[in-house]
């Protein structure tokens, strides 16, 4: 991957120290993840020039925004950027479309009325071109300011919690636009989130954030189960694999995807056979047998070898282990790594009770 | 350029201090608890004489005068709303008539306290001769006097260039203060080049001639006799205060005070 | 009834306070901006000069005035060596002094309306491709339009109501500096209360339908829009 985005940046506000140094893949969606206070939304904006760290260097796909030694800062309305913020910041003086046309109107480049169209029926929003946005419910206002950002055909799309301020309806109205956009865009994406369940939905790349840092970063289903990152010890703590659909078993109610590196057996999901789909598998739904069970009812067995271990509080390990080509999460007691005399390099096998379809 | 800009600073300071010892001074009569008070609307033109007429009124009869200024136009107006003034100090005849007529003045009560003088005066030293012929002579762009339509000052000013033949055309160059303080405001700062002020306001008391720039004290002949008239108010019928300053103001300490600051005595 | 001087004295009115409105916009706009985004520690400092005239007695102010745009003055003698002469008792003399005595009513909604819209709005512009000035014109001047009709109203307003700075600054010449308050307050002194009636009675039955229209205007529209 040619296309990167490198950004460097320092800030210093006393007691909190803003201190971040990433490389960014140049397509897909990248997610900054962490909680309130860690500085993902400090680095959004420092990337959309929004705010001025003192100390930086900022490159889009090969293009300086952001060099202080060199003393190029570009101002934010002249960077190529899609920027969508928490609360949909509509201008309550225009409409729907003339909200859509303010940064098509200001851009140089001649964005075809089809592209608009495209990005109109991509985000449903056809029927309320004419409405002012006070009469507009909070989901389809955040659907037009991801149109609005969209239309500008940007070179990067620059997401602030765009879900975190709707409520659990709302919320999944618009992860499925979300989906599309990650299917039909070639942009790179950053996304600023504090839930797991977007991460796990939407990230491709995951950066993990914490007091003004980034902990950790790197392709999602590896980064989410770094040991040395507390979301892996989280009880919530999951993997993402990228699946295939590649057989439907309409007798059991089943169907079969594929991996890098094996199948699995879920409910069946109404999906054409090559549909790509993420299948989310949590750590408390994994188990470790040291043979291959004979008699079980759990379908989804696979071989793994053991790539990490640690000694979790109250008693429980966290495993992580090589499935295939992908990483996964066993949380299970440490009484049972003991008695398995679980080590670095073992092979075993992983039972995996239950998973989730995330698309 | 400076020393004027500096000059015009001093000459607000001056005029801050003034204001500050004068309210400094009410103060102090007030402070007086067991005397008798009275209040006296006084016009402005009769600001510094009267002043000093209080201070040596309350020293010989131990009653003290708060003064309120202004123009006897509106003090008018307030007595007839019942402002509580008790006694009315005009700078003309005609609004202590008109009270008489209306029946707020004590019966007899009115008497002439001084004749007012009227002075051509110019902040610029020797811009204005002693026979007033920069007025047919021109080459200015204002004139300052009271608006003749209230103010007593305004009307004689108006008989004086009427009578010199040069009212119509010096009217174009008219601007008109509230008052006579006002008027005089405009000429002292150089606003305006010239203008007609009382005696009072530019007499050097010690020397008893114009004390800065340059003046014609205009002879009474040219103008309508300029009788500053005073009357006690029926509210202050029953107040020894008011009647001991009526009184006071016919005392030869008070004439003596009146000549000084450049005002005629009533004959 | 009026007469033709009072009718005179209305439309002088008219032209000093429709002037010095346009004036007090113009000049307004960006300082009432720069106090409602600043954090400049001046930022005080600048609020209470705007202020000043709230407080202050006009006769303060016109004396003042009379003092720094006279021959001596600075102001007056910057004016003179521009070749203006010196500006009391002249039309713009008025106009100046009115500037600075009406300038708070003006700034103040303003600087509310401004303030009450945030960042945020700016902040999407520019994610937008609007530069400053663009998103100023295209998005703060729509959103601060009740901010805008406020100022207006009270700036004009103000000024019709003047009296004290425009006695002092104005020398009560007709046609010229004599303005419909000085001329009311003419007749009163002059006993002429059929006249003032007149006069007094339009000027109030002007200010209220002015205020009324404001007020009713501001209920369909509050303070500042919010961003939606």
């Amino acid at each position: 991957m040619t296309q990167t985005i490198t950004a460097r940046f320092f800030l210093d506000y006393g007691e909190f120290k803003f201190d971040v140094d990433l490389r960014l893949p140049g397509s897909g969606i990248s997610v900054l993840f962490g909680p309130s206070g860690s500085g993902k939304t400090t680095l959004l904006r420092c990337i959309a020039g929004l705010q001025r760290a003192p100390q930086g260097l900022l490159k889009i796909n090969g293009e300086v925004w952001q060099d202080s030694e060199r003393g190029v800062f570009v101002p934010t309305h002249k960077r190529p950027l899609g920027y969508v913020f928490q609360e949909a910041s509509l201008f309550p003086h225009l409409t729907v479309t003339e909200n859509l046309q303010f940064g098509l109107k200001r851009i140089n480049k001649p964005s075809s009325a089809a592209d608009l169209h495209q990005i109109i029926e991509l985000l449903g929003i056809g029927h309320l071109l004419k409405r002012m946005p006070d009469r507009l419910s909070g989901g389809e206002r955040q659907r037009v300011a991801i149109a609005r950002a969209l239309a500008l055909n940007p070179e990067v799309l620059l997401m602030d919690e765009p879900l975190a301020a709707l409520d659990f309806q709302r919320k999944q109205e618009i992860l499925p636009f979300l989906n599309r956009l990650h299917q039909e865009l070639n942009i790179p994406v950053l996304y600023v989130t504090h839930s797991q369940q977007e991460v796990a939905q939407l990230a491709d790349t995951l950066v993990i954030m914490a007091d003004g840092r980034a902990l950790a970063s790197g392709p999602l289903a590896e980064t989410l189960s770094r040991l040395d990152v507390p979301l892996a010890h989280d009880r919530e703590a999951a993997t993402v694999w990228p699946v295939t659909v590649i057989e439907h078993e309409a007798d059991y109610h089943l169907t079969r995807v594929a991996f890098a590196g094996g199948t699995l057996s879920l409910p069946a999901i109404d999906a054409a056979v090559g549909t790509p789909l993420r299948v989310q598998v949590y750590a408390r739904d994994a188990s470790i047998a040291l043979e291959l069970p004979s008699a079980t009812s759990i379908l989804n067995v696979l071989p793994a070898t053991v790539t990490g271990l640690t000694d979790g509080h109250g008693g429980q390990s966290v495993v992580r282990l090589k499935v295939g080509n992908q990483a996964l999460l066993a949380h299970i007691t440490r009484k049972s790594t003991v008695l398995l005399g679980l080590r670095v390099g073992m092979g075993v096998y992983v039972q995996i009770k239950g998973t989730s379809i995330l698309n | 350029m400076l020393f004027n800009s500096l000059k015009s600073v001093l000459l607000t300071l001056y005029l801050f201090s003034k204001s500050i010892f004068l309210t400094l001074f009410l103060f102090s009569v007030n402070a007086i608890a067991h005397a008798e008070t009275t209040l006296v609307a006084v016009a402005s033109d009769f600001t510094k004489p009267m002043t000093e007429i209080a201070a040596e009124f309350e020293k010989a009869t131990g009653h003290s005068a708060k003064l309120s200024f202004g123009s006897s136009g509106k003090a008018y107006t307030q007595i007839q709303s019942g402002a509580p003034f008790e006694v009315y100090l005009s700078a003309s005849e005609k609004y202590p008539l008109e009270l008489e007529k209306s029946g707020h003045v004590v019966a007899n009560s009115r008497f002439v306290y001084a004749i007012g003088k009227l002075v051509l005066w110019s902040a610029k030293p020797g811009y204005v001769d002693d026979q007033g012929q920069v007025l047919t002579k021109g080459g200015f762009q204002h004139l300052a006097l009271a608006d003749p339509s209230h103010a007593p000052y305004g009307v004689v000013a108006e008989e004086v260039m009427a009578h010199l033949g040069v009212l119509e055309k010096l009217r174009p160059l008219f601007v008109q203060g509230e008052n006579i303080s006002q008027t005089f405001q405009f000429v002292s700062t150089s606003n305006a080049e010239l203008g007609f002020v009382g005696l009072a306001q530019v007499i050097d008391i010690a020397s008893g001639k114009i004390g800065s720039g340059s003046g014609w004290i205009i002879p009474d002949t040219l103008h309508s006799p300029f009788r500053q008239t005073a009357v006690l108010l029926k509210t202050g019928a029953e107040n020894p205060a008011a009647l001991a300053l009526v009184n006071f103001l016919k005392s030869p300490t008070a004439l003596a005070i009146i000549e000084k600051y450049g005002f005629g005595l009533p004959k | 009834m009026l007469t033709s001087a009072d009718i005179a004295t209305l439309w002088l009115t008219c032209k000093v306070a429709g002037l010095a409105t346009v004036l007090m916009l113009i000049l307004g706009t960006p300082l009432a901006w720069w106090l409602a985004r600043t954090t400049s520690r001046w930022k005080g400092v600048c609020n209470a000069l705007v202020a000043l005239p709230l407080v202050l007695p006009p006769t303060v102010l016109g004396f003042y005035l009379l003092i720094l745009m006279g021959p001596s003055g600075p102001i007056g003698q910057l004016t003179t060596q521009l070749g203006l002469g010196t500006l009391p008792f002249t039309f713009g003399g008025l106009v100046v002094a009115s500037v600075l005595y009406s300038l708070p009513f003006v700034v103040q909604p303003l600087q509310a309306a401004f303030a009450a819209i945030g960042d945020r709005p700016l902040e999407a512009a520019a994610t937008l491709r609007a530069g400053p000035l663009d998103t100023f014109f295209t998005v703060v001047v729509p959103l601060a339009r009740p901010g805008f009709m406020t100022a207006t109203i009270l700036g004009f307003a103000h000024t019709v109501g003047e009296f004290g700075v425009v006695l002092m600054v104005g020398g009560n010449i007709p046609d010229k500096t004599r303005v419909v308050s000085v001329q009311i307050y003419n007749h009163v002194e002059a006993l002429e209360y059929d006249q003032a009636h007149w006069l007094a009675g339009g000027l109030l039955a002007f200010s209220f339908s002015v205020l009324l229209l404001m007020y009713s205007a501001l209920k369909a529209h509050p303070v500042a829009h919010q961003l939606k």
